[in-house]
């Protein structure tokens, strides 16, 4: 099992009265919660966080695309993975992902991460998800109606600029360009390994199936509630006869370790009820803009009670049904996996055996969070839970892991030492 | 109430539905936000005096999946000329409603001889940044009734499940109207239309749903300032958005006297 260490970049500073007097974490949250100056510690300290875990040996750090969001201070993911390729030397890095149709021309992602990925030498996991209906939609104004054709289309034109040879004409529906040939070309090859983090689609599974693509599912709502939706996925590549493959899927998991339950429940409830109370705050006339899901996933919801199960998981959903909870009910529902050492990797060996996934995304910073927590909370998974878990699965491969460059041919990364110019 | 007539005609591979009801000099409605699952009583008033014509248009119920070939606002104008064309509407009068009126609106723009007299209740297609239109998008479920009618009753009974309708192809069919919509008009409702306005010469009443919390009653004069031929303004007091279904009887009575 590959265990990753995945950051939201929450702004840490929301008001305790949040819920009460803002509507939404997203899209509208006003401009007056935001201090740039309390912000740019924020994003030092994350930045120092995803660091952190690649030296505690995790296999992977992971960084995603929000826009106009409290919860998530990555409008462009891209900016920190650049950080973290230099400030890191092994450890993939896995930008979970930038919203193809959001970037005119498309080409701009092939570009940018192929950047990455020279950069890195090869450590890039590239991720596609469609992208939230608030942050699409909504915050970045594209059209629900025409976000999937414009996602796919411009899905089809990066894979071809990052693997023809020469300068060819892209004549799509959405996109025409006359001359695409992207400098720098990708280490990888043909390409950087490609994930989609998606909703419990039919039609996203088939496609993450057609094209050999890792599906992830990054419910914040934890292994218990994702069940229904793996059992759908493993459902749907058994019926296309692909075989039980675990690094096919990916899933994201709150986790909180400590010495003991008391003491682990002692120092994570307030982040834990920050961030389900008060970044998971959405306001729901943002939750479904009119063709956003296809006729497809909404006559599966419809008529299959499994469909709306795994439906009611949804970010929208999920700040209903939360509303009121405290901590026991995080605990008790698996949106947090919580205790000693043990007691976690009890909890987790039974979210490999139930939800069958490869990559487990941990969230193990997560609210308001402090980096000394955070990293208490990192290192006591890498040094008690971590090791215990990584056999997991050992007898399968990993097809979808990045390919690096080899050690000999990398450059080498100069140690970071700032100096004053008077020195 | 006695059924209208149906037929359908093909635009761009999809069967669009037509309906057709009374006698008398035909006169063209296009349906406002959220199209016309059902016959509604507006329509039978509008039938008693004339001819009256309603295409759906293309993703509305009756218009099948039209919208998803429909990437450009070239691809809608033209869309929505082939379908007034095919329903015996060219050169006739044309009332539309919300989205519908938008198009109506285009139609006597581009073609000018298309259209004989014109009536518009609450247009779409501008935006006035100091008095922007509501976003009908953005709206929770329950929220929609109260935005779209003055009276929500009239919009949860022109949504309700008719008995004997499949219980999952009727929303369906309910939010492809949004959709549709959206694809049109997506996001702010701006279309340019502002541009094609001077252009339209045919007599044009604008109607206005005196609690319409959609499109702003300031946008009636905006309208009337733009147009290139005469025009009236009149409030309908006691409707929304959708002032047909708020008040049939007297947006019916406004058309009918304006077209003559």
């Amino acid at each position: 099992m590959k265990l990753m260490w995945f950051h939201l970049m929450p702004y840490t500073e929301l008001p305790e009265d949040f819920r009460q007097k803002h509507p939404s974490v997203w899209v509208d949250i006003h401009s007056s919660l935001f201090d740039p100056k309390r912000a740019h510690l924020m994003y030092n300290d994350f930045m120092d966080e995803l660091e952190f875990a690649a030296d505690c040996g995790f296999d992977a750090i992971c960084v995603n695309e929000h826009h106009s969001n409290g919860y998530g201070l990555m409008p462009s993911p891209n900016l920190i993975a650049s950080a973290l390729a230099r400030r890191t030397t092994q450890v993939p890095i896995c930008v979970m992902g930038n919203s193809l149709a959001l970037y005119n021309p498309p080409t701009r992602v092939a570009e940018e991460f192929a950047m990455l990925d020279v950069i890195s030498g090869g450590r890039l996991i590239a991720g596609f998800p469609v992208g939230t209906p608030m942050d699409t939609c909504f915050a970045y104004g594209q059209n629900p109606s025409q976000l999937r054709e414009r996602y796919l289309e411009a899905h089809d034109l990066v894979i071809r600029a990052w693997t023809e040879k020469d300068t060819f004409a892209f004549n799509g529906r959405y996109n025409q360009q006359r001359y695409v040939n992207i400098w720098p070309r990708p280490v990888q090859q043909p390409h950087p390994p490609i994930w989609i983090p998606g909703g419990g689609s039919v039609e996203t599974w088939q496609w993450c199936a057609q094209m050999d693509y890792v599906y992830c599912y990054l419910s914040y709502y934890g292994y218990k509630a994702g069940k229904a939706t793996m059992d759908g996925f493993w459902a749907e590549m058994a019926r296309l006869g692909k075989d039980r493959n675990p690094y096919r899927a990916g899933f994201a998991q709150v986790v909180a370790v400590a010495e003991s339950r008391q003491q682990a429940l002692d120092l994570y409830t307030e982040p834990a009820e920050y961030f389900f109370n008060r970044c998971l705050h959405i306001d729901p006339r943002f939750a479904a803009p009119a063709g956003y899901s296809t006729e497809a996933t909404q006559r599966a919801g419809l008529e299959s009670m499994v469909k709306k199960a795994a439906n009611a998981q949804s970010l929208i959903m999920g700040d209903k049904t939360n509303r009121g909870m405290t901590m026991a009910d995080f605990v008790e529902r698996g949106y947090i996996v919580i205790g000693s050492p043990d007691e976690v990797l009890e909890q987790l060996n039974a979210l490999a055996d139930d939800l069958h996934v490869g990559h487990l995304m941990t969230l193990i910073q997560f609210g308001n969070m402090d980096k000394a927590l955070t990293q208490y909370n990192t290192k006591m998974f890498a040094e008690h839970v971590m090791p215990r878990l990584k056999t997991r699965f050992a007898e399968w491969e990993d097809r979808w892991w990045p390919k690096p460059m080899a050690e000999a041919e990398r450059a080498e990364i100069p140690g970071f030492a700032p100096k004053l110019a008077a020195e | 109430m006695s059924e209208p007539e149906v037929s359908t005609v093909d635009v761009n591979g999809f069967p669009m539905r037509i309906w057709r009801k009374g006698s008398g000099a035909p006169l063209g409605f296009l349906a406002g936000f959220g199209g016309l699952p059902r016959w509604v009583p507006f329509l039978d008033r509008l039938a008693e005096r004339r001819t009256v014509i309603v295409p759906s248009l293309p993703g509305f119920p009756g218009g099948d999946r039209g919208h998803s070939v429909l990437d450009t606002h070239l691809d809608w104008v033209l869309a929505v000329r082939q379908l007034l064309q095919a329903a015996g509407l060219h050169g006739a009068d044309l009332a539309g409603s919300s989205v519908g009126a938008s198009m109506a609106a285009e139609m006597a723009a581009i073609w000018p001889d298309s259209v004989r007299r014109l009536a518009l209740i609450a247009p779409f297609g501008l935006y006035e940044e100091s008095d922007p239109p509501a976003d009908p998008w953005a709206q929770r479920a329950d929220a929609l009734p109260g935005l779209m009618c003055a009276d929500p009753e009239a919009w949860k009974a022109l949504k309700a499940l008719p008995e004997g309708a499949n219980s999952v192809e009727w929303p369906i069919e309910q939010t492809r109207a949004n959709e549709a919509a959206a694809r049109i008009f997506w996001p702010l409702g701006n279309t340019r239309l502002a541009k094609r306005l001077p252009l339209i010469k045919a007599p044009t009443l604008l109607l206005w749903g005196e609690q319409d919390r959609v499109m702003p009653r300031g946008y009636a004069a905006r309208f009337a300032q733009a147009l290139g031929g005469p025009s009236e303004i009149r409030t309908i007091p006691g409707a929304g958005h959708l002032a047909e279904l708020d008040r049939p009887d007297m947006v019916a009575e406004a058309v009918i006297s304006w077209v003559g």
